[in-house]
């Protein structure tokens, strides 16, 4: 035990730590003010957020929403473990999850057969959307940021294009609400009834497994570490022999892959059809998540789940008379503070690794001294 | 080992995830039982309201609702209480909204907008003492009760007007979203127009699609669509969009001869859009305050509506305001294609 405490860089794990609690914390901050502002006791406010926020109803629903919002994060981090901007997750998600309701509205077979076909579509059409960003970066040049987000504005055009009725789509019996053929009852995912407090979405043990895969394939693997020395140096890995494009390509891919599943636990837990109130944005919430849990998987985590614990507990603030904007103003603080943050502790870090080269440096000076007055 | 290091880490987060999946603690509903019985005692109706993305102040179908509501509240007293959609929803967070205010003894609940059927279906099935409301789709619970508008009917009449007023034969029409709500709008609006003169020319333009309901939203888009129908020699445009509207509005205002046309809410009154009323020709209002209305007073008479209300032109659920007297001169033909439409003559679509 002894030994494990001494191999943890303790120094680099507080740093590490501290960006994303300093940048919580200044929105705390900001937002008690803000509350004061409009005339209100932020005290109360908060209590009021923390009572509702860990009741189990919300519990439930914060995981579920999590779930969610932590496979958006990833997807994200992968472009931003090699420096790419993939803003496009939100189109890959939404177009990916119509494809798969739409294959899945029309599958007859087995849930153990359906499900994997609808998860695998939606993975592929994901990636297939993001590859086109990755191959006009490498073979046009064309920034991936540009792009990816024309690619989202295509998506959502392509979508509301299929999803009329005669195409894909059907209308409801009210006749005001488009949607693809509902899933049939066996291609519906596992749910787990928790009583009272709600159905928890059994979709969110995929995404611990996707956790696991991101953790293993970046920390572990030599494709992940091609992928992060791509990441920290363009030219020192192509000069060792790494190839940058074929790189771009595939992290595009692999990111756009994980971005189909954004969409499944809606799909395969919730609403089992694609219809215009399916959840639309996600893929810009991955980015502020990933930035949060700086692209580290336990990191991502925690961010999914204060960013579900937010919603969750502003939504009341709503119905406790508080004005509803404050859920914007927390998470975009936090954004805000986690860039700053990140800098400062940055600068910081580097300062104090200065100062103690610096002394070492001194202290070996003053030693040779020494030793020649002693000659 | 930093292996070994990472591992606890994963192991304490998972520990830490599997002791929340628990759902350990009392729920929400626990919590807030006290509050909710002691507040229900009151006198008059305790009104539940969830908006649509935009709320009251859209100056259109939000603000209707709120309409009806508020002079609910003014006759028999109570309170209201109102929570409003972001674009980001998923269904829990509209499950939530009416969960929230249902929990809290507020009854009736009511759903402005279609997005709110499902959920509404959910939550109606946990309560089922409460009586819920949702306008412009349709819930099949007992204690539901759907209010449903007759829009093709009155954008026929506005259609109708249109064509009769434009001196260039040429027309417009801007939808906020291309859901099939609006498409109603427009089918409705198309044929009133050629109905009325065969050879006539329509603009048809939607502001964002599918998923994208900024359409509902954007009075800067709302504007430049209108631009570009009045460069095109349109000089009539009918603007189903929501606050989108506004712009359009502006816009049409900035063209000497040319009309507006609004929607849901009586625009020309609308103290906001003032500046602009001598360009407003009329109104397609849809009396979302008369549903809402009448469905707060059969629950305040303790006989809930249910099942589908549906507001059609013949019940006054729709029709074209005349504030500004700028229709009155071609009312009675405006009168007779409203005959034909309650007596059946004329099926208006519901599609395009």
């Amino acid at each position: 035990m002894k030994k494990l405490t001494q191999r943890i860089d303790k120094e680099r794990l507080l740093l590490g730590v501290a960006a994303p609690l300093l940048a919580v914390v200044a929105a705390v901050v900001v937002t008690a003010l803000v509350i004061l502002a409009t005339g209100k006791n932020p005290i109360d406010a908060f209590s009021e957020m923390g009572t509702y926020g860990i009741a189990s109803d919300s519990q439930v629903y914060i995981l579920n929403k999590a779930t969610t919002y932590y496979l958006a994060g990833v997807a994200v981090a992968v472009g931003f473990r090699m420096n790419l901007f993939n803003i496009g997750v939100d189109g890959q998600y939404r177009l990916a999850a119509f494809i798969a309701a739409v294959l899945g509205g029309a599958l007859t077979a087995p849930g153990w057969i359906a499900i994997p076909l609808i998860l695998v579509c939606a993975m592929a059409t994901g990636a297939l959307w993001a590859a086109i960003a990755g191959v006009l970066k490498v073979t046009r040049g064309v920034s991936e940021v540009i792009s990816t987000i024309m690619l989202n504005a295509i998506a959502t055009s392509i979508i509301a294009y299929l999803l009329q009725p005669g195409q894909l789509g059907q209308l409801d019996p009210a006749g005001t609400l488009v949607s693809t053929k509902p899933l049939p009852q066996g291609s519906h995912l596992f749910n787990i009834d928790t009583g009272a407090s709600g159905i928890l979405d059994g979709f969110i043990f995929v995404a611990v497994v996707v956790g696991v895969a991101y953790w293993f394939t970046l920390g572990r693997t030599r494709f992940g570490f091609d992928l992060r020395t791509v990441g920290l140096s363009e030219s020192a890995a192509s000069a060792s022999g790494v190839s940058v494009k074929k790189m771009v390509v595939t992290s595009m891919i692999i990111s756009g892959g994980v971005a189909g599943l954004i969409g499944m636990p809606t799909l395969l837990n919730e609403s089992y059809q694609y219809d215009n109130s399916f959840p639309v944005g996600i893929g810009f919430t991955g980015i502020a998540i990933a930035l949060l849990g700086r692209n580290n998987p336990v990191g991502i985590a925690l961010a999914a789940l204060l960013w579900g614990f937010l919603e969750r507990s502003t939504n009341h603030l709503e119905f406790q008379g508080y004005d509803k904007e404050i859920l914007g103003v927390i998470q975009g603080v936090i954004v805000l503070c986690v860039v700053i943050a990140y800098e400062v502790v940055r600068r910081y870090g580097l300062k104090r690794q200065q100062q103690r080269v610096g002394a070492e440096l001194a202290a070996q000076a003053a030693a040779t001294t020494e030793n020649q007055e002693v000659a | 080992m930093r292996r070994v290091a990472k591992l606890s880490a994963a192991c304490i987060a998972s520990a830490a995830l599997a002791l929340t999946a628990t759902a350990c603690g009392s729920t929400s509903s626990d919590n807030n039982s006290s509050s909710a019985s002691s507040s229900g005692g009151g006198d008059g109706v305790k009104i539940g309201l969830a908006f649509d993305v935009g709320g009251r102040g859209d100056r259109s179908f939000n603000d209707s609702a709120a309409r009806g509501a508020d002079k609910a509240k003014e006759e028999f007293g109570g309170e209201i209480k109102e929570l409003t959609a972001k674009t980001s929803d998923t269904e829990a967070d509209r499950e939530q909204r009416l969960n929230d205010l249902a929990q809290a003894g507020y009854n009736p609940v009511i759903g402005v907008g279609y997005a709110y059927a499902a959920s509404m279906t959910k939550v109606a099935a946990k309560y089922p003492k409460t009586s819920f409301g949702i306008v412009d789709s349709v819930v099949d619970a007992k204690n539901v009760n759907s209010i449903t508008f007759t829009e093709e009917q009155g954008s026929y009449l506005a259609g109708v007007a249109a064509a009769l007023k434009s001196k260039s034969g040429h027309i417009g029409f801007i939808g906020g979203v291309d859901v099939p709500l609006i498409k109603k709008f427009e089918a409705g609006y198309i044929q009133g127009a050629k109905d009325t003169k065969p050879g006539i020319k329509i603009e048809t333009q939607y502001l964002s699609h599918g998923s994208d309901t900024s359409g509902f939203a954007s009075p800067d888009k709302g504007k430049a669509a209108a631009k570009g129908m009045l460069d095109k020699g349109a000089d009539v445009i009918y603007s189903a969009a929501g606050s989108s509207g506004n712009g359009s509005i502006e816009a049409v205002s900035g063209v000497k001869g040319a009309w507006a046309i609004g929607v849901d809410s009586d625009q020309y009154n609308i103290p906001s859009l003032a500046k602009y009323k001598d360009s407003i020709l009329t109104s397609m209002v849809k009396n979302v305050d008369v549903g809402v209305y009448d469905f707060i007073k059969s629950v305040h008479d303790g006989k809930p509506l249910t099942g589908v209300n549906s507001y059609s032109l013949a019940k006054n659920g729709v029709s074209l305001s005349t504030s500004g007297g700028f229709i009155d001169d071609i009312q009675p033909q405006l009168d007779a294609a409203k005959k034909k439409i309650v007596d059946g003559q004329i099926q208006v679509k519901t599609t395009p």
